[in-house]
């Protein structure tokens, strides 16, 4: 029984994360790859570090005391995995728009209007110095 | 001083889990601990805490109660996001919301869930606390309104984060 909610975890991160990798090739620009490669990897990832604590937690109420260690220490790598992977998305995409990345087949790109927006005026205050 | 406590009590804390191996630990491993969390304690206190207000155990419980519609949201974005890599059906565009939000732990945990759920990616920050967001599926009526409905891009979140962290 509780093999076949192990295997369940296991084959939707396993499936999240496959799906992932379709989106990274799939989609035409660098937004939209990051689109698929930081969620769907990160939901995928929630599910695999599922199964590890999930596994470690079935082997301690077993009896093996060392397993629990498995369970904490997939649960600090799951926080971390939460806290650092949007934050590096985050940055990558900024990097990106900021270096003149044009976001392909964009409907409306509200970034580059306030960039335009501000820009002109910077200049000119230094045209003034 | 007491941002010096926090930091350390937390570095000893996250030490302690860290090195659990399923019995107690040993005095050297515990004593190496607290030495490493002094240290990292007296570098890092200004870094880890800035004010107090997040001190408070009733923003604790926002947060945990934040988790549930959290993974709801995600869960039901990472499907469609999922049905958007199959199909290739996409509507890409960069829109401008104003959650209305001041303080910086509140934006950052803001802009973090946005960036969790699927088909939004929050691009940039400017000076006036708007949030820049990749929308992968930008909706038709959102692009009538300037900035665009906090609503549809963030769904709840923008309320969760004030009530957690503002």
């Amino acid at each position: 029984m509780m093999e076949w909610v192990l295997y369940a975890c296991l084959a939707i991160g396993l499936l999240f994360n496959f799906l992932a990798v379709v989106g990274l090739l799939r989609f035409p620009d660098v937004y939209t790859r990051l689109h698929a490669g930081t969620k769907c990897a990160t939901f995928g990832s929630i599910f695999l570090s599922l199964a590890v604590i999930l596994y470690g937690l079935w082997r301690f109420y077993d009896g093996n005391e060392a397993m629990a260690a498995l369970s904490v220490h997939a649960f600090i790598a799951l926080v971390a995995l939460l806290l650092t992977n949007p934050t590096g998305a985050h940055a990558i995409a900024r990097a990106a728009h900021r270096s003149g990345v044009v976001p392909l087949q964009a409907v409306v790109d509200d970034l580059e209007e306030h960039n335009q927006q501000s820009m002109p005026t910077s200049q000119e205050e230094k045209n003034v110095e | 001083m007491w941002a010096f406590i926090g930091t350390t009590v937390f570095c000893f804390i996250v030490w302690l889990a860290l090195s659990f191996n399923g019995h107690m630990w040993a005095n050297d491993e515990l004593l190496a601990g607290a030495v490493l969390s002094v240290a990292a304690g007296v570098v890092a206190r200004t870094l880890f805490v800035r004010d107090f207000k997040m001190a408070h155990p009733k923003r604790w419980l926002f947060f945990l109660a934040y988790l549930f519609p959290f993974f709801y949201e995600m869960a039901k974005a990472n499907l469609d996001v999922a049905y958007r890599v199959v199909t290739g059906r996409i509507r890409p565009g960069i829109v401008k919301i104003s959650p209305g939000l001041k303080s910086d732990i509140a934006l950052t945990m803001l802009a973090n869930s946005i960036t969790l759920t699927p088909g939004t990616l929050s691009v940039d920050l400017d000076e006036d606390n708007n949030l820049y967001v990749h929308w992968i599926n930008v909706d038709e009526g959102a692009l009538e309104e300037m900035p665009r409905p906090c609503r549809p891009v963030c769904a709840s979140f923008s309320q969760w984060a004030r009530r957690v962290a503002e």
